[in-house]
């Protein structure tokens, strides 16, 4: 092959790999989008039954139970409208708290609770999740209904 | 009165780099020599008046001024004297401060040896510095002035967020800081070649150890962020894939396409346009780092709306450098940017695979980056981008790129053979694959093909390594006068390779191999993780400065021999009521047992996480010995004989 035509081969080959690896990667980073999700969202039944979504809400005072002898905690969120209860087990993060806006990672379970694989507080006391913050202005009469 | 004595020495610092702006601008256009001169003494007047200004500021701390809202907002009376230093960047206003601190420092080194340029080259390099340094001090005075005054002044402070208060946390900043800064100067010269329309290797031999140095700065930077989350965040976990670490991950990335571009084009004269290009992506990568972690989007998009003006403004500034330098260089980039033929098989090759394989994998986490922020903007809802993405996808682009780096430290420049190259790499490869093979058998688990594939790359790595010092070594009448004669940055270059062949081993053998465990123990109460037997011994509480603790006892069992005991503690912050989590950690080459306190359950109980994280001080390892690889290049003498680029260039022409 003469020089011309084997540098034409490489660029070809080349070509084709970042073709495969950017469908590769698209593929991948479709699979891992997590959408969110409002507690009235989910009340509603829009959120995917099959699939890992983040929940957001606020951590309705006096709703945090733990199982005895276990790391098991229910605890109810919600968006001052509807409500969804939350199971998890293991170690909640430090800012957890009752009446505080958090986000939860994980799936529905059939009777409507939330399974929660990851619940995240930021660490800042006054922090309020986006997602969250966001579902609660959407509702102006939120504060009145209940 | 320390206030305004800041205020004012930052106004100067503005009137100063504005100078330094315009006067080379001026000389330029007018082919006035003179005017080009002035460049110099703006940058070290205004280096001077930055500096003043940022001790004004660390002095409002120490001195407890809490008339000045930032330092009520982010410093306490109770506070350690040296965590009221590091609350100087605790926050908002501070960072910027230091950020645009750092680029005076930058550019006052840069005009201490700028004489050995040609005047014009020089001139302009500190005048687009001096841009870049105006635009962060309007972004200072205007939207996030840390000088000014809260009335009423409170009686004491809010303090300093408990998880900054910490020791790593003191250096992680400034470390960061001068790698993404850094790279304003190798940004500057490449916009300086392509307005003074002459781009010649010795402009690479210049630019050189200014990237290495930023370079390996943001390396230890990225290294300490990383080791500070593992023992501070309180759960084990050393990177999250969070948007803000791959704000500062993305310009490394392409600062490691960069300075090895840089020394193809100054070796062989080659990858110019490449080179230029790596440029003005790494520190505009470094632009858009500060953008995100700064103006607030990351932590919330509502917070854009609630102060648009340094959002905004952040973003203009990115726009204008990154627009303003690519046009330049599509308009002057064809007349520049010429030279150099190589073979397709050649040292060039594999070196350009490996820049495009960082350059994609650094689009690949822009796109996990800003995706969802730009989803949310659209208001088209509110999605994230889990860490398997990033795993999975970073994972598939290091294997080739480790691979073309074991063959590209074999092959010769310009030209070479595949049979040749085969015979020099058979042995390393089929070493190689044989570690891989054991680990695949040894290590059990989901895992597996993670650990069997990462060591058999990171084997290939060492392997190759060693071979290409060996073969350099091969043929030479005395050993130690043949080792000696090597250049540093050859020694450099296999430190840092041996480095990034660890922090694989680390990276794939911690995710393989680390056990964790969830339990709710009270004191006297035990769990077994692996061969380890965690004991809970007591509890008790403990006072410190400014926080209150619940402090455990846990000894460590390891075949009916105590190995170790650890201390974790709760905190409670006093001043804000903020609980901490202050893990024990007893660390280990093979790795790390590691326990934290979650909560207090009923009666003497906790909640408790015990875990087992294997080899995880590679991961660190790894990233310190290619600082070291950075700083040993450095000391090269192709960098210490100050031959002047003219010199260079006319050696390259003759050679």
């Amino acid at each position: 092959m003469s020089p011309r035509r084997k540098r034409m081969v490489v660029i070809g080959l080349l070509v084709l790999g970042m073709g495969l690896a950017t469908a590769l990667i698209l593929r991948a980073f479709n699979q891992n989008l997590m959408y969110f999700y409002s507690t009235s969202d989910v009340v509603a039944g829009k959120a995917p039954s099959a699939r890992d979504f983040r929940i957001g809400g606020l951590v309705v005072n006096g709703s945090l139970k733990r199982l005895p002898n276990s790391l098991t905690v229910n605890f109810v969120l919600s968006d001052l409208k509807k409500e969804v209860t939350v199971t998890y087990t293991g170690i909640l993060p430090d800012l957890f708290r009752e009446g505080q806006g958090i986000v939860a990672n994980g799936q529905l379970g059939a009777d409507g609770v939330f399974i929660a694989r990851e619940v995240l507080a930021k660490h800042d006391e006054n922090y309020m999740p986006p997602e969250v913050a966001a579902s609660l202005k959407h509702k102006p009469d939120a504060t009145l209904t209940r | 009165m320390i206030a305004e004595i800041g205020l004012f020495l930052m106004s100067l610092a503005l009137a100063l780099a504005l100078v330094q702006v315009v006067f080379p601008a001026v000389g330029l256009v007018t082919q006035q020599g003179l005017w080009l001169g002035y460049a110099r003494p703006a940058a070290q007047a205004q280096f001077a008046c930055l500096l003043g200004a940022f001790l004004a500021l660390v002095y409002a701390f120490l001195s407890n001024d809490f008339s000045l809202a930032y330092v009520a907002q982010n410093s306490n009376s109770a506070l350690p004297w040296m965590y009221r230093m590091s609350a100087v960047w605790g926050a908002h206003e501070g960072s910027i401060l230091l950020w645009s601190a750092i680029l005076a420092g930058w550019t006052f080194a840069v005009s201490l040896r700028v004489h050995r340029l040609p005047a014009d080259v020089g001139a302009v390099v500190l005048a687009v510095m001096g841009a870049v340094s105006v635009a962060f001090l309007l972004f200072v005075l205007f939207t996030s002035n840390p000088f000014a005054r809260g009335l009423p002044s409170p009686s004491d402070g809010a303090d300093l967020n408990p998880l900054l208060q910490d020791p790593g946390l003191i250096i992680h900043p400034p470390m960061l800081y001068m790698g993404y800064v850094g790279f304003s100067v190798p940004f500057a010269f490449a916009v300086a070649a392509l307005v003074c329309g002459r781009l010649t290797p010795g402009w690479a031999r210049w630019a050189r150890p200014w990237t290495l140095t930023a370079w390996t700065f943001l390396t230890l930077g990225i290294a300490l962020g990383s080791w500070w989350a593992y023992y501070e965040l309180g759960w084990g976990g050393w990177w999250f894939w969070d948007p803000v670490e791959n704000a500062s991950f993305m310009p490394w990335l392409l600062g490691t396409a960069l300075i090895h571009s840089l020394s193809v084009t100054d070796k062989r004269g080659t990858f110019k346009s490449w080179t230029v290009l790596l440029a003005i992506g790494a520190f505009s990568l470094s632009l858009l780092g500060t953008f995100l972690v700064r103006s607030g989007v990351l932590t919330s998009v509502h917070a854009f709306a609630t102060d648009p003006a340094r959002g905004v403004f952040v973003l203009s500034i990115l726009g204008v450098a990154v627009g303003g330098s690519l046009l330049l260089y599509a308009w002057r980039g064809p007349k520049v940017l010429s030279g150099g033929t190589y073979s397709t098989v050649s040292r060039e090759t594999f070196l350009l695979a490996n820049s495009l394989l960082l350059t994609v994998s650094t689009a690949t986490i822009l796109l996990g980056t800003l995706y969802p922020l730009l989803v949310d903007a659209l208001g088209l809802g509110k999605i994230s981008v889990g860490p398997p993405y990033f795993n999975l996808v970073f994972g598939l682009l290091m294997a080739p790129l480790a691979i073309a780096l074991g063959l590209g430290q074999f092959a010769r420049w310009r030209e070479d053979q595949l049979p040749r190259l085969w015979r020099g790499a058979r042995y390393s490869a089929g070493a190689a694959l044989v570690v891989g093979l054991v680990i695949g058998i040894l290590v059990d688990g989901p895992q597996r093909l993670t650990a069997a594939a990462g060591l058999t790359l990171a084997a290939w790595i060492l392997f190759t390594t060693a071979m290409g010092v060996r073969e350099r070594l091969v043929g030479r009448a005395s050993l130690s006068a043949a080792l000696g004669a090597l250049p540093r940055a050859f020694y450099g270059q296999c430190l840092a390779h041996t480095g990034f062949a660890l922090a694989i081993i680390g990276v794939c053998l911690t995710t393989a191999l680390s056990t964790e465990q969830h339990a709710r123990m009270a004191p006297g109460d035990a769990v077994s993780l692996g061969a380890y037997e965690f004991r809970f011994e007591a509890l008790k509480q403990v006072q410190g400065p400014n926080f209150q603790a619940s402090e455990a006892r846990f000894t460590v069992w390891h075949d009916g021999q105590q190995v170790d005991e650890l201390h974790p503690q709760k905190r409670i912050y006093t001043v804000r009521n903020q609980p901490m989590t202050e893990a024990g950690i007893s660390p280990g080459l093979s790795g790390d047992l590691y326990v934290s306190l979650g909560e207090p359950l009923d009666g003497q109980a906790w909640s408790v996480r015990v875990s087992f994280k294997a080899w995880v001080r590679f991961v660190w390892l790894g990233a310190l010995l290619m600082a070291g690889g950075g700083l040993l290049a450095l000391r090269d003498r192709r960098y210490q004989n100050a031959t002047s680029p003219a010199a260079s260039d006319a050696a390259l022409a003759q050679g």
